[in-house]
């Protein structure tokens, strides 16, 4: 089961704070396929821009930014949690 | 009537009331504060300003506050210096400092934290908190104890022995995380999202926090007798800060205080973690840093929040970024302590070695008037600073052994050890 944990900015759109879903082993790609067919058009647009994520969106696998990793092609296992926060924090 | 109209996306300019929010919710974009310029312009003037008060908020009018209960520690009404030692050292005519360790927590930090948690206040929170390289967590400290509101500080657990003792002795609760200032700022966040009515100054309430920066050129102007340098240097870890300074200019102009805000912007980052410096440099995307190691802790932000917006407004002022090495940056500090008698921590050292190489790069000319800003109290970094001086030699209290130590070809007043290497 890989759960996804949204910030409250998306609220008006997941209308929940975390989702869950039962993929097996996957890639980041994958379950934001996953996310934009629940959630609609409205949640793509925040979040992806011509196929990448948009700059102002920062998505981490277990706390680790997947522009540190693989980005769009991170692996997510079975029991990962994924993070969706707006990248205007800090300094 | 309020000279605040709300928030409004950077991006996208959807608008929203001023409230605890930082991100759109159209768009995911940042937020900024929406203002009535006509009101402020009508309501604003150097003879005003003038008789205000000695601190940051004398330039009250062009700050997000909506009434009038600040927490007010002194932060700001810093003295411009005017550095011609340190000018003539490195071959400029006109060379400003604006000192800012001598704020009530010996950094800039306090002119952004005094604004945040006045406006907490004003939204009736019931805790405050901050993700921190240390500077600002020893400000929220110490805001928050005047406040006397709790505070929750999240830090890296590598950073300087100081500036922990600076920021425990407020009481606050602090939360040493394991990883980088990036890691603590991202538990920072979801802490702060899950807690609607704790306001984190750098996140949750940051459209109001960064605007306190903006003093920064205000006192830079004034002091100048309302007019603007040619060239900024301003360290950059988030690149807010840049940011902030460039618009505090260009807001003067706004409110007519200034005739012309045109002004050159370059920042400076330590080599080790430069992604800001490096898009100036490539001018390429702003891409995050994940391994880093500098002794200039308070710039390590691998993940720089404003790093696109800094980027764009130094490439749009025609300004440039340096990035120094930690050894040039060791020697920066040494420098302007020797020149100026101002003892900076590495943040500051990075801006004076920053500044030296855009000159030596001639992205500086000699005959600009040049404004640096000096972030940081050199107090909170002595372990790191030790390791470049050596020990005083000690002698038994007689004449000759004093003669004998200041005897030809010895040097017992430079007592500046190797360089440490970075």
């Amino acid at each position: 089961m890989v759960k996804i944990r949204f910030s409250s900015a998306l609220s008006n759109v997941t209308h929940a704070r975390e989702t869950t879903f039962e993929l097996g082993d996957t890639t980041v790609k994958a379950v934001l396929e996953k996310l934009v067919q629940q959630f609609g058009p409205d949640f793509e647009k925040r979040i992806l821009e011509k196929g990448e994520v948009r700059r102002f969106v920062n998505l981490y696998v277990n706390g680790e930014d997947i522009r540190h990793l693989s980005g769009l092609d991170s692996p997510v296992k079975d029991a990962d949690e994924i993070s969706i926060l707006p990248a205007v924090s800090g300094g | 009537m309020s000279h605040v109209i709300g928030l409004k996306c950077r991006e996208c300019g959807a608008q929203y009331p001023a409230v605890i929010q930082n991100t759109c919710y159209e768009c995911f974009g940042p937020l900024e504060v929406n203002y009535d310029w006509d009101y402020i312009s009508n309501h604003i003037s150097k003879e005003k300003i003038a008789s205000g008060p000695k601190s940051i908020w004398r330039y009250a009018d062009l700050l997000p506050l909506e009434s009038d209960k600040r927490i007010d520690l002194g932060a700001g009404f810093n003295k411009l210096h005017h550095a011609q030692r340190l000018g003539a050292a490195l071959g400029l005519d006109e060379l400003y400092i604006l000192d800012e360790s001598v704020n009530p927590t010996n950094s800039f930090k306090d002119r952004v934290t005094s604004v945040a948690i006045s406006k907490a206040i004003e939204f009736d929170v019931k805790a405050v908190g901050c993700a921190s390289t240390g500077n600002l967590a020893a400000a929220v400290g110490a805001h928050a104890a005047k406040a006397g509101l709790p505070a929750y500080i999240f830090i890296p657990s590598t950073i300087e022995l100081g500036k922990i003792v600076q920021m425990l002795i407020y009481g606050p609760n602090v939360i040493a995380v394991e990883g980088t200032y990036d890691d603590a700022n991202r538990l920072a966040s979801e802490v702060a999202d899950s807690h609607p009515d704790w306001a984190f100054v750098n996140i949750n309430i940051r459209p109001y926090y960064t605007e306190g920066s903006k003093t920064l050129a205000y006192e830079t102007a004034e002091q100048l007798k309302w007019q603007v340098p040619d060239h900024i240097v301003a360290p950059m870890a988030s690149g807010a800060l840049l940011c902030a300074i460039s618009r505090g200019f260009k807001e003067l102009e706004r409110v007519g205080l200034v005739d012309n805000s045109k002004v050159k912007i370059s920042g400076a980052q330590p080599l080790n973690c430069s992604p800001i410096s490096s898009a100036v440099q490539k001018n390429s995307e702003v891409i995050p840093v994940r391994n880093f190691e500098t002794i200039a802790h308070s710039l390590a932000i691998g993940n720089p929040a404003d790093g696109y917006y800094a980027k764009r407004t130094i490439l749009d002022s025609e300004g440039y970024a340096a990035s120094p090495t930690d050894t040039e940056i060791i020697e920066a500090i040494h420098l302007l302590a020797r020149t100026e008698g101002i003892f900076t921590e590495p943040a500051g050292g990075t801006t004076v070695a920053g500044l030296k190489k855009l000159v030596e790069s001639g992205h500086i000319q000699h005959d600009e008037r040049v404004v640096i800003y000096v972030t940081g109290n050199g107090l909170k970094a002595q372990d790191t600073m030790l390791k470049s001086l050596q020990r005083p030699p000690v002698i038994k209290p007689m004449i000759g052994e004093f003669e004998r130590l200041t005897a030809p070809g010895l040097d017992i007043l430079g007592q500046k050890a190797d360089l440490v290497h970075s």
